[in-house]
């Protein structure tokens, strides 16, 4: 238990603080996901062959390719990106990005492609009356997304999006390998230094269930916030 | 873009896939058993045994598998038991570590979607099997398991895809599979763009040709 202290002589503080960063982490990567389905469930559902196949890349690509793949090309490709796009205007210094942006930026995109098939399962089960209706009061293409589609479609992608939130919050323990101190991170630093890899990785475990089981808590009230009237 | 390290980084790519190929089916074969055990304990009435199957699959699909990877490769070899039992034998090996770690991973996600299967299983197949006069255990292999893995086929397949994306991980564990020698080839040369294209076309080959193989069967054990 002492190795759990705060303070100097154990790790419960920065343990703490990992838990606190694999959060950080988890919540900015599904926002960032959001932001990406936001992008590619129209070009799904669009009419247009085109769009239809930037949208099924997308998608097909990021769904069949190991995250942590993805998490190198990140790691290894994204300062060189930014640099050769920062070259362009003229700027020639060494960029380096911070780990926590490329992490939430790698597990964003991930994440973006399973929300993205969550939206376009829930666009595509509303009653086609809502579309027409909405169509027949002259309410205008915007307002039909943004006023009618979009907050029906919250109520019934919401299970889904828990599934999506629990798959982005365990995806977060692979960032560890390009070094940002999350949970994963800090106990691997933690058992180097003390030799007790099995004491903190099953406390790892113990942290991501927390983690899970308060966050499925809180998604079934949201749910039930979400369903009043049906 | 360099094609010449694409070309020259392809078979050395290749030849990694072999490991990935052989780390998955041997977790899907031990996993797949593994599954119909825990979703067959599932089904039973005694409030133990059936606590007991919820928690292994609570545990191991509520926690990353990178996490379950380095309990069983870093935390056992701790246990100094565990060193002076045959076991040890396995457990020293990277490749065997990431097999327990893939297999019980696995197996709580098959026991979840076979359990489930079983549980649609109409009681009027069951029923009439039983007016026949067929005993039950022969009613379960033969009329209820077949069943149930028709039903699961469809979330099957996609847990075959998820877990063949899963055994990248055995990179973390220092064993050069797909990924593993990805990562290599990229920290070498600095070309991360090239090598995730091979690299990453190989996966999406892999994950296409399962997805057909899946909804051919499918098809083929379709009731109509």
């Amino acid at each position: 238990m002492e190795l759990l202290a705060f303070g100097k002589t154990g790790w419960g503080d920065e343990l703490f603080y990992a838990t606190l960063m694999t959060i950080a982490v988890s919540i900015t990567a599904m926002l960032v996901g959001f932001f990406f389905a936001l992008i590619f469930t129209p070009l799904k559902l669009s009419k247009y062959k085109t769009l239809n196949l930037v949208g099924n890349f997308y998608t097909t690509v990021i769904r069949g390719v190991p995250e942590l793949l993805v998490i190198y090309l990140f790691f290894f490709g994204g300062s060189g990106a930014i640099m050769y796009v920062a070259s362009i205007f003229g700027y020639y210094e060494y960029i380096e990005i911070n780990a926590f942006v490329t992490g939430s930026m790698a597990i964003g995109i991930i994440s973006g492609a399973y929300s993205t098939e969550v939206f376009r399962g829930a666009i595509q089960s509303i009653d086609k009356g809502q579309f027409e209706a909405a169509k027949v009061l002259g309410i205008n293409k915007f307002g039909q997304f943004y006023k009618i589609i979009l907050p029906q479609m919250l109520r019934l992608a919401i299970p889904n999006l828990s599934n999506v939130w629990q798959i982005t919050l365990k995806d977060t323990s692979l960032i560890s390998v390009t070094g940002l101190v999350e949970i994963m991170r800090q106990s691997y630093i933690a058992a180097g230094s003390t030799r007790d890899p099995l004491f903190f990785y099953s406390f790892a475990a113990v942290l991501y269930l927390l983690l899970t089981y308060v966050s499925m808590k809180l998604i079934n009230k949201l749910e039930i916030r979400y369903s009043r009237g049906h | 873009m360099d094609f010449d390290l694409m070309i020259t980084s392809f078979p050395k790519l290749l030849v990694a896939t072999v490991v990935t190929l052989k780390l998955l089916s041997a977790s899907l074969f031990f996993g797949l058993f593994l599954g119909l055990f825990f979703a067959i304990l599932r089904l039973n009435k005694n409030i133990f045994i059936n606590k007991f199957a919820y928690g292994y699959s609570y545990i191991f699909r509520g926690t990353p598998l990178l996490v379950q990877i380095f309990i069983i490769y870093f935390g056992l070899g701790q246990i100094e038991y565990l060193r002076t039992t045959f076991l040890w034998v396995i457990l020293k090996e990277p490749y065997w570590c990431a097999i327990i770690a893939f297999t019980l991973n696995t197996g709580a996600y098959t026991s979840e979607i076979l359990r489930s299967a079983f549980q649609t299983i109409k009681p009027g197949i069951i029923e009439a099997g039983k007016s026949l006069g067929i005993s039950n255990k022969i009613i379960f292999y033969k009329i209820q398991i077949p069943i149930a893995i028709r039903q699961s086929l469809p979330a099957y397949g996609n847990e075959i895809i998820l877990m063949m994306k899963g055994t990248s991980l055995a990179s973390t564990v220092t064993l050069m599979d797909l990924t593993g020698v990805a990562k290599y080839i990229i920290s070498t040369t600095f070309k991360p763009i090239e090598v995730f294209i091979v690299a990453g076309g190989i996966y999406l080959f892999m994950t296409f040709i399962i997805h057909n193989v899946i909804k051919y069967l499918e098809k083929k054990y379709s009731f109509q």
